[in-house]
């Protein structure tokens, strides 16, 4: 696959509730290309988030389609598995597996899914901890771990299946402060990796310094997108224009 | 005191040692093992599997599509239903007297009958206990699951089945110990169980005291020790998450 090529297209998602009396999302379209790192920003209960976990159909959308890869995962005969084997995904509360060690957390889905070896998916997983600074924890469990260490673990964690593409939901919204550094680093190191990432986000400098493009959204609807110069420096909307005095 | 002593001891002989009547203690034992350790075998099997119907049909009854899936997955809700609302709806005995004098009649296999008997009440409650734990992990452990390529199944099987295991195990353990001591009632078929065989001693003896307070002791033997048993069990889960 080439750069600039395109790994998701969204054509007009709809997430209706209630018979269509709440729009969730009202027709969302966009096109995610390969290397660039969208940052969804917005006022809570936007549809941003929701936007996100249709990306890979945690939510259902009740109408319109998104194409991954060029597939239409929307397609009731597409097995969304597989899809989304290439398509990671960080919560804002980890959801690390508190049941299994660290190690055992990354290397569970490479083992099952991929049918890796467990010297190979072990060895994987140990050059992505130690990128993140935590491989002396491979064998700790996860209620021994602070919020920052757990996020960056649940990052690996996505990592280790080799996805196309990263999804954010929110990841430093449940960290303490002191702690959202350390994710944010992460972050960026990623997307200096040019990996594909869609973040979801409250941190307003993160938007500015690592995405290629700003998506803003309220009620539902893609209110605005464009470069950070654009959305930061010359809101045109209203709706932008309040949000960003209230943030800022 | 002595007098006393050398009464009990006398009550001893008479109840357990002459015409070796231990002997009825000994086979009732085994009956009420071999009948509780199948019973509970059961018991898991039903009970999981109507657990992840009954989760797996709440779960996804709303995003699920139309079509053969969603019929019987429907279907089967609607089975275990039934069966969960007929089994607590009864007595055990008397679920035990409908298996067997009318559902097995012609069959002469007591245990298999008293086994089928709690195995099949006791699947209902292990059921409930079950969902409940399901629905008690979180729902973002599930979708974790799910983001990193798991079917459903997979992500049941993996992530979500253990986790609610280790939440339920006193109420699970609870369950066998209600079961064990329920299995007392198989007498009603002439099954001779331990309670069965202190009840034969007595009316040979007319002597209570020692076959009752005997069997009574052997049950709480019993009980302690698997209690002991599941707390270590418990101690290990919880170890392995610290």
């Amino acid at each position: 696959m080439n750069a600039n090529e395109t790994l998701i297209r969204v054509e007009n998602v709809q997430k209706h509730y209630n018979e269509g009396k709440i729009k969730a999302l009202d027709g969302i379209h966009t096109e995610i290309k390969k290397g660039e790192v969208v940052v969804v920003i917005g006022p809570s209960g936007s549809g941003k988030s929701t936007f996100l976990r249709c990306l890979n159909l945690l939510e259902i959308p009740t109408g319109g389609n998104i194409y991954f890869e060029g597939i239409d995962i929307t397609d009731v005969k597409t097995n969304i598995n597989t899809h989304r084997q290439r398509m990671g995904m960080v919560f804002q509360h980890f959801n690390l597996f508190p049941h299994m060690t660290i190690l055992k957390n990354m290397i569970i889905g490479p083992m099952k899914l991929q049918k890796k070896s467990e010297a190979d998916a072990t060895a994987l997983a140990m050059e992505l901890l130690r990128r993140v600074g935590l491989e002396d924890r491979a064998n700790a469990y996860p209620s021994q771990l602070s919020g920052g260490q757990k996020q960056r673990i649940a990052i690996v964690r996505a990592l280790c299946m080799q996805p196309e593409v990263m999804l954010f939901d929110e990841p430093t919204s449940a960290l303490d402060p002191e702690m959202v550094g350390e994710v944010l680093e992460v972050m960026k190191q990623l997307a200096k990796d040019n990996m594909t990432m869609v973040v979801v986000t409250h941190e307003m400098g993160f938007a500015k310094e690592v995405a290629t493009r700003v998506m803003f959204m309220a009620d539902g609807k893609q209110v605005e997108e464009g470069s950070p110069k654009e959305i930061f420096g010359n809101p045109k909307s209203e709706r932008l224009q309040t949000f960003l005095a209230k943030v800022l | 005191m002595a007098e006393w002593l050398e009464e009990m001891q006398a009550q001893f002989v008479l109840n357990f040692m002459e015409e070796e009547r231990w002997r009825y203690i000994l086979d009732g034992l085994s009956v009420t093992l071999k009948v509780t350790f199948f019973a509970v075998i059961l018991g898991i099997v039903i009970g999981i599997l109507v657990a992840i119907i009954r989760s797996t049909y709440d779960k996804n009854k709303k995003e699920m599509r139309p079509g053969f899936g969603k019929f019987i997955l429907t279907f089967l809700n609607g089975v275990s239903q039934v069966y969960l609302t007929v089994i607590r709806g009864t007595p055990v005995v008397v679920q035990l007297m409908i298996m067997y004098y009318i559902i097995f009649a012609s069959s002469n296999n007591k245990v298999m009958v008293a086994v089928l008997a709690f195995g099949i009440n006791s699947g209902a409650y292990v059921a409930e206990i079950v969902r409940s734990g399901i629905m008690s992990v979180d729902v973002g452990q599930f979708e974790a699951g799910r983001s990193l390529g798991f079917n459903y199944f997979q992500t049941m099987y993996y992530i979500v089945v253990p986790q609610a295991f280790k939440n339920v195990l006193p109420a699970l353990a609870n369950e066998f110990i209600v079961l064990l001591k329920e299995t007392s009632v198989a007498g009603y078929v002439a099954l001779q169980d331990l309670t069965k065989a202190g009840d034969i001693i007595r009316s040979r003896t007319f002597s209570p005291f020692m076959p009752l307070i005997g069997i009574a002791l052997i049950y709480l033997v019993m009980v302690m020790f698997f209690t002991w048993l599941v707390g270590r069990l418990e101690r290990r889960l919880r170890n392995s998450e610290r």
